[in-house]
Protein backbone atom coordinates (compact mmCIF):
# COMPACT_ATOMS: atom_id res chain seq x y z
CA UNK A 1 0.00 0.00 0.00
CA UNK A 2 1.20 3.47 -0.82
CA UNK A 3 0.09 6.73 0.73
CA UNK A 4 -1.17 9.54 -1.44
CA UNK A 5 -2.38 13.08 -0.93
CA UNK A 6 -5.05 14.14 -3.37
CA UNK A 7 -5.58 17.85 -3.92
CA UNK A 8 -9.00 18.59 -5.32
CA UNK A 9 -9.94 21.96 -6.68
CA UNK A 10 -13.66 22.69 -7.01
CA UNK A 11 -14.74 25.76 -8.95
CA UNK A 12 -18.04 27.14 -10.10
CA UNK A 13 -18.50 26.58 -13.83
CA UNK A 14 -17.58 29.64 -15.87
CA UNK A 15 -21.21 30.13 -16.98
CA UNK A 16 -22.37 30.29 -13.36
CA UNK A 17 -22.41 33.71 -11.71
CA UNK A 18 -20.12 33.79 -8.68
CA UNK A 19 -21.43 36.50 -6.31
CA UNK A 20 -18.64 35.76 -3.82
CA UNK A 21 -16.04 36.30 -6.55
CA UNK A 22 -17.76 39.55 -7.55
CA UNK A 23 -17.56 40.77 -3.93
CA UNK A 24 -13.86 39.86 -3.77
CA UNK A 25 -13.28 41.67 -7.09
CA UNK A 26 -15.02 44.77 -5.70
CA UNK A 27 -12.90 44.68 -2.54
CA UNK A 28 -9.67 44.28 -4.54
CA UNK A 29 -10.60 47.29 -6.65
CA UNK A 30 -11.36 49.27 -3.48
CA UNK A 31 -7.85 48.44 -2.30
CA UNK A 32 -6.49 50.05 -5.45
CA UNK A 33 -5.76 46.93 -7.50
CA UNK A 34 -7.34 48.40 -10.62
CA UNK A 35 -5.57 45.93 -12.88
CA UNK A 36 -7.68 43.02 -11.57
CA UNK A 37 -10.41 42.18 -14.07
CA UNK A 38 -12.04 39.14 -12.49
CA UNK A 39 -12.08 36.98 -9.35
CA UNK A 40 -13.66 33.58 -8.83
CA UNK A 41 -13.81 31.80 -5.48
CA UNK A 42 -13.52 28.02 -5.27
CA UNK A 43 -12.56 25.34 -2.77
CA UNK A 44 -9.47 23.26 -2.18
CA UNK A 45 -10.07 19.86 -0.60
CA UNK A 46 -7.08 17.78 0.45
CA UNK A 47 -7.54 14.12 1.24
CA UNK A 48 -5.12 11.42 2.35
CA UNK A 49 -5.63 7.99 0.86
CA UNK A 50 -3.86 4.63 1.04
CA UNK A 51 -4.07 2.62 -2.14
CA UNK A 52 -2.20 0.14 -4.32
CA UNK A 53 -1.44 2.54 -7.12
CA UNK A 54 -1.71 6.13 -8.18
CA UNK A 55 -4.24 5.19 -10.86
CA UNK A 56 -6.48 3.48 -8.37
CA UNK A 57 -6.26 6.44 -5.95
CA UNK A 58 -7.09 8.79 -8.81
CA UNK A 59 -10.09 6.77 -9.87
CA UNK A 60 -11.43 6.67 -6.30
CA UNK A 61 -10.92 10.43 -5.93
CA UNK A 62 -12.84 10.98 -9.17
CA UNK A 63 -15.69 8.91 -7.80
CA UNK A 64 -15.68 10.95 -4.57
CA UNK A 65 -15.83 14.17 -6.57
CA UNK A 66 -18.76 12.95 -8.63
CA UNK A 67 -20.70 11.60 -5.65
CA UNK A 68 -20.05 14.20 -2.99
CA UNK A 69 -17.26 16.72 -3.30
CA UNK A 70 -18.59 18.62 -6.30
CA UNK A 71 -22.02 19.29 -7.71
CA UNK A 72 -21.82 18.71 -11.47
CA UNK A 73 -24.78 21.03 -12.09
CA UNK A 74 -22.81 24.11 -11.07
CA UNK A 75 -19.23 23.06 -10.42
CA UNK A 76 -16.18 21.69 -12.24
CA UNK A 77 -13.33 19.98 -10.44
CA UNK A 78 -9.75 19.05 -11.12
CA UNK A 79 -7.46 16.90 -9.05
CA UNK A 80 -3.82 16.16 -8.50
CA UNK A 81 -2.50 12.95 -6.88
CA UNK A 82 0.82 13.17 -5.04
CA UNK A 83 2.64 10.20 -3.54
CA UNK A 84 3.71 10.95 0.04
CA UNK B 1 -56.57 12.56 9.78
CA UNK B 2 -53.28 12.62 7.89
CA UNK B 3 -49.98 11.29 9.27
CA UNK B 4 -47.14 13.72 8.80
CA UNK B 5 -43.46 12.97 9.43
CA UNK B 6 -40.98 15.79 9.94
CA UNK B 7 -37.41 14.67 9.24
CA UNK B 8 -34.76 15.84 11.68
CA UNK B 9 -31.12 16.27 10.67
CA UNK B 10 -28.38 17.61 12.91
CA UNK B 11 -28.77 21.33 12.28
CA UNK B 12 -32.43 21.38 11.22
CA UNK B 13 -34.09 24.30 12.98
CA UNK B 14 -37.57 24.74 11.52
CA UNK B 15 -38.73 21.29 12.64
CA UNK B 16 -40.69 22.55 15.63
CA UNK B 17 -42.35 25.29 13.57
CA UNK B 18 -43.52 22.59 11.16
CA UNK B 19 -44.66 20.38 14.02
CA UNK B 20 -46.60 23.25 15.61
CA UNK B 21 -48.21 24.20 12.31
CA UNK B 22 -49.28 20.65 11.50
CA UNK B 23 -50.18 19.37 14.96
CA UNK B 24 -51.45 22.40 16.83
CA UNK B 25 -52.92 24.54 14.07
CA UNK B 26 -54.22 21.86 11.71
CA UNK B 27 -54.79 19.10 14.32
CA UNK B 28 -53.13 16.38 12.25
CA UNK B 29 -50.91 13.53 13.43
CA UNK B 30 -47.28 14.56 13.35
CA UNK B 31 -44.09 12.75 14.36
CA UNK B 32 -40.45 13.57 14.12
CA UNK B 33 -38.27 11.20 12.09
CA UNK B 34 -34.61 11.06 13.10
CA UNK B 35 -32.28 11.10 10.10
CA UNK B 36 -30.97 7.63 10.99
CA UNK B 37 -34.45 6.09 10.92
CA UNK B 38 -35.42 4.23 7.80
CA UNK B 39 -38.96 3.06 8.55
CA UNK B 40 -41.42 5.54 7.11
CA UNK B 41 -44.36 3.16 6.81
CA UNK B 42 -47.73 4.74 7.44
CA UNK B 43 -46.61 8.28 6.74
CA UNK B 44 -48.89 10.16 4.36
CA UNK B 45 -46.67 13.19 3.90
CA UNK B 46 -42.97 13.73 4.55
CA UNK B 47 -41.75 17.19 5.54
CA UNK B 48 -38.07 18.09 5.24
CA UNK B 49 -37.76 21.28 7.25
CA UNK B 50 -35.43 24.24 6.96
CA UNK B 51 -32.28 24.94 8.90
CA UNK B 52 -28.59 24.34 8.41
CA UNK B 53 -28.24 20.57 8.20
CA UNK B 54 -24.63 19.56 8.88
CA UNK B 55 -23.73 23.23 9.16
CA UNK B 56 -24.15 23.67 5.39
CA UNK B 57 -20.67 22.11 5.07
CA UNK B 58 -19.38 21.56 1.54
CA UNK B 59 -22.63 22.72 -0.08
CA UNK B 60 -26.09 23.23 1.40
CA UNK B 61 -27.80 19.85 1.71
CA UNK B 62 -24.78 17.96 0.33
CA UNK B 63 -24.13 15.86 3.44
CA UNK B 64 -27.72 15.42 4.61
CA UNK B 65 -28.60 13.63 1.38
CA UNK B 66 -26.43 10.70 2.49
CA UNK B 67 -28.31 10.24 5.77
CA UNK B 68 -29.97 6.79 5.97
CA UNK B 69 -33.46 8.32 6.01
CA UNK B 70 -32.99 9.79 2.54
CA UNK B 71 -33.05 6.37 0.83
CA UNK B 72 -36.44 5.74 2.43
CA UNK B 73 -37.61 9.22 1.43
CA UNK B 74 -36.61 8.45 -2.17
CA UNK B 75 -38.49 5.13 -2.07
CA UNK B 76 -41.63 6.77 -0.68
CA UNK B 77 -41.34 9.56 -3.25
CA UNK B 78 -41.12 6.97 -6.00
CA UNK B 79 -44.33 5.37 -4.74
CA UNK B 80 -46.11 8.74 -4.92
CA UNK B 81 -46.10 9.84 -1.27
CA UNK B 82 -46.18 13.65 -1.03
CA UNK B 83 -42.81 15.07 0.08
CA UNK B 84 -42.24 18.74 0.79
CA UNK B 85 -38.79 20.24 1.33
CA UNK B 86 -38.75 23.75 2.70
CA UNK B 87 -35.69 25.99 2.36
CA UNK B 88 -32.79 23.75 3.48
CA UNK B 89 -35.20 20.87 2.85
CA UNK B 90 -35.47 22.05 -0.77
CA UNK B 91 -31.66 22.19 -0.97
CA UNK B 92 -31.44 18.61 0.34
CA UNK B 93 -33.98 17.36 -2.23
CA UNK B 94 -32.01 19.05 -5.00
CA UNK B 95 -28.70 17.57 -3.82
CA UNK B 96 -30.30 14.13 -3.58
CA UNK B 97 -31.44 14.37 -7.18
CA UNK B 98 -35.15 14.14 -6.36
CA UNK B 99 -35.56 17.64 -7.79
CA UNK B 100 -33.65 19.35 -10.61
CA UNK B 101 -31.35 22.37 -10.32
CA UNK B 102 -28.90 23.63 -7.77
CA UNK B 103 -28.36 26.50 -5.31
CA UNK B 104 -25.96 29.42 -5.27
CA UNK B 105 -25.29 32.22 -2.81
CA UNK B 106 -27.93 34.93 -3.02
CA UNK B 107 -27.00 37.42 -5.74
CA UNK B 108 -26.90 40.16 -3.08
CA UNK B 109 -24.53 38.00 -0.97
CA UNK B 110 -26.77 38.83 1.98
CA UNK B 111 -28.95 36.61 4.08
CA UNK B 112 -32.46 37.63 3.06
CA UNK B 113 -35.29 37.39 5.58
CA UNK B 114 -38.52 39.02 4.47
CA UNK B 115 -42.08 38.58 3.26
CA UNK B 116 -42.42 37.69 -0.39
CA UNK B 117 -45.28 36.82 -2.71
CA UNK B 118 -45.25 33.39 -4.26
CA UNK B 119 -47.36 33.13 -7.39
CA UNK B 120 -48.98 29.74 -7.91
CA UNK B 121 -47.89 28.40 -11.31
CA UNK B 122 -49.22 24.90 -11.22
CA UNK B 123 -52.07 23.25 -9.35
CA UNK B 124 -51.22 19.68 -10.39
CA UNK B 125 -49.40 18.86 -7.16
CA UNK B 126 -50.92 17.61 -3.90
CA UNK B 127 -49.64 20.79 -2.26
CA UNK B 128 -51.36 23.16 -4.67
CA UNK B 129 -54.38 20.97 -5.34
CA UNK B 130 -56.75 23.46 -3.64
CA UNK B 131 -55.09 26.60 -4.91
CA UNK B 132 -55.79 28.68 -7.99
CA UNK B 133 -53.28 29.35 -10.74
CA UNK B 134 -51.88 32.88 -10.59
CA UNK B 135 -52.99 33.55 -7.02
CA UNK B 136 -50.25 34.89 -4.79
CA UNK B 137 -49.38 33.63 -1.33
CA UNK B 138 -47.75 35.92 1.21
CA UNK B 139 -45.03 33.77 2.81
CA UNK B 140 -41.63 34.69 4.29
CA UNK B 141 -38.24 33.64 2.94
CA UNK B 142 -35.12 33.32 5.10
CA UNK B 143 -32.03 32.17 3.22
CA UNK B 144 -28.43 32.91 2.36
CA UNK B 145 -28.11 30.39 -0.45
CA UNK B 146 -31.59 30.47 -1.87
CA UNK B 147 -30.55 31.44 -5.37
CA UNK B 148 -32.06 28.61 -7.40
CA UNK B 149 -29.94 27.92 -10.47
CA UNK B 150 -30.65 25.88 -13.55
CA UNK B 151 -29.01 26.20 -16.95
CA UNK B 152 -31.01 27.82 -19.78
CA UNK B 153 -31.01 24.51 -21.59
CA UNK B 154 -32.52 22.58 -18.66
CA UNK B 155 -34.89 25.41 -17.78
CA UNK B 156 -36.97 24.61 -20.86
CA UNK B 157 -37.43 21.03 -19.71
CA UNK B 158 -38.68 21.90 -16.22
CA UNK B 159 -41.21 24.64 -17.09
CA UNK B 160 -44.14 22.36 -16.30
CA UNK B 161 -42.55 21.55 -12.92
CA UNK B 162 -42.39 25.15 -11.71
CA UNK B 163 -44.88 25.42 -8.84
CA UNK B 164 -44.17 28.89 -7.42
CA UNK B 165 -42.53 32.05 -8.79
CA UNK B 166 -41.57 35.15 -6.83
CA UNK B 167 -43.89 37.96 -7.88
CA UNK B 168 -45.29 41.26 -6.68
CA UNK B 169 -48.70 41.28 -4.98
CA UNK B 170 -50.34 41.74 -8.40
CA UNK B 171 -48.87 38.45 -9.66
CA UNK B 172 -46.23 40.13 -11.84
CA UNK B 173 -42.87 38.37 -11.78
CA UNK B 174 -40.52 41.33 -11.64
CA UNK B 175 -36.80 41.54 -10.92
CA UNK B 176 -37.54 43.43 -7.70
CA UNK B 177 -39.81 40.70 -6.42
CA UNK B 178 -37.02 38.12 -6.74
CA UNK B 179 -35.29 38.16 -3.33
CA UNK B 180 -32.19 36.11 -4.16
CA UNK B 181 -31.52 36.07 -7.90
CA UNK B 182 -33.22 32.73 -8.59
CA UNK B 183 -33.36 31.69 -12.25
CA UNK B 184 -36.66 32.72 -13.84
CA UNK B 185 -37.98 33.87 -10.41
CA UNK B 186 -38.41 30.21 -9.41
CA UNK B 187 -39.44 29.87 -5.76
CA UNK B 188 -40.66 26.27 -5.85
CA UNK B 189 -40.50 23.27 -8.16
CA UNK B 190 -41.80 19.73 -8.17
CA UNK B 191 -40.58 16.46 -9.63
CA UNK B 192 -42.21 15.25 -12.83
CA UNK B 193 -44.93 13.39 -10.97
CA UNK B 194 -45.72 16.44 -8.87
CA UNK B 195 -45.61 14.61 -5.52
CA UNK B 196 -42.22 16.00 -4.45
CA UNK B 197 -42.18 19.75 -3.89
CA UNK B 198 -39.26 21.96 -2.94
CA UNK B 199 -39.83 25.58 -2.01
CA UNK B 200 -37.63 28.32 -0.60
CA UNK B 201 -40.39 30.31 1.17
CA UNK B 202 -41.45 29.00 4.59
CA UNK B 203 -45.18 28.14 4.60
CA UNK B 204 -44.95 26.93 8.22
CA UNK B 205 -44.09 30.49 9.27
CA UNK B 206 -47.30 31.90 7.84
CA UNK B 207 -49.97 29.76 9.45
CA UNK B 208 -51.81 32.30 11.56
CA UNK B 209 -52.97 35.85 10.85
CA UNK B 210 -51.34 36.99 14.09
CA UNK B 211 -47.89 36.52 12.50
CA UNK B 212 -48.83 38.52 9.41
CA UNK B 213 -50.29 35.93 7.05
CA UNK B 214 -51.92 32.54 7.08
CA UNK B 215 -51.34 31.83 3.40
CA UNK B 216 -48.79 29.09 4.09
CA UNK B 217 -51.55 27.07 5.69
CA UNK B 218 -53.27 26.70 2.31
CA UNK B 219 -50.39 24.53 1.09
CA UNK B 220 -50.76 22.09 3.98
CA UNK B 221 -54.57 22.17 3.90
CA UNK B 222 -54.28 21.33 0.25
CA UNK B 223 -52.13 18.24 0.83
CA UNK B 224 -54.42 17.09 3.67
CA UNK B 225 -57.41 17.41 1.38
CA UNK B 226 -55.51 15.52 -1.34
CA UNK B 227 -54.63 12.70 1.09
CA UNK B 228 -58.21 12.46 2.36
CA UNK B 229 -59.64 12.40 -1.15
CA UNK B 230 -57.18 9.74 -2.21
CA UNK B 231 -57.98 7.53 0.78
Amino acid sequence: MKNFTVKIEVKLKSVVLDPQGKAVLGALKNLGFDEVSDARVGKLIEIKISDESEDSARSKANEMCKKLLSNPVIEDYSLEVLEN
Amino acid sequence: MANFGVVLFPGSNCDHDCYYAIKKVLNQNCNFIWHEDTDLNGIDCIVIPGGFSYGDYLRTGAIARFSPVMNSVAEMAEKGTPVIGICNGFQILVESGLLPGSFLHNSSLKFVCKWINARVENTNTPFTYNLTENETLKIPVANGEGNFFISDENLKDIQSQVVFRYSDSNSNTTGNSNPNGSTDNIAGISNQNGNVLGMMPHPERSFEKIVGSDDGRKIFESVINWIETKN
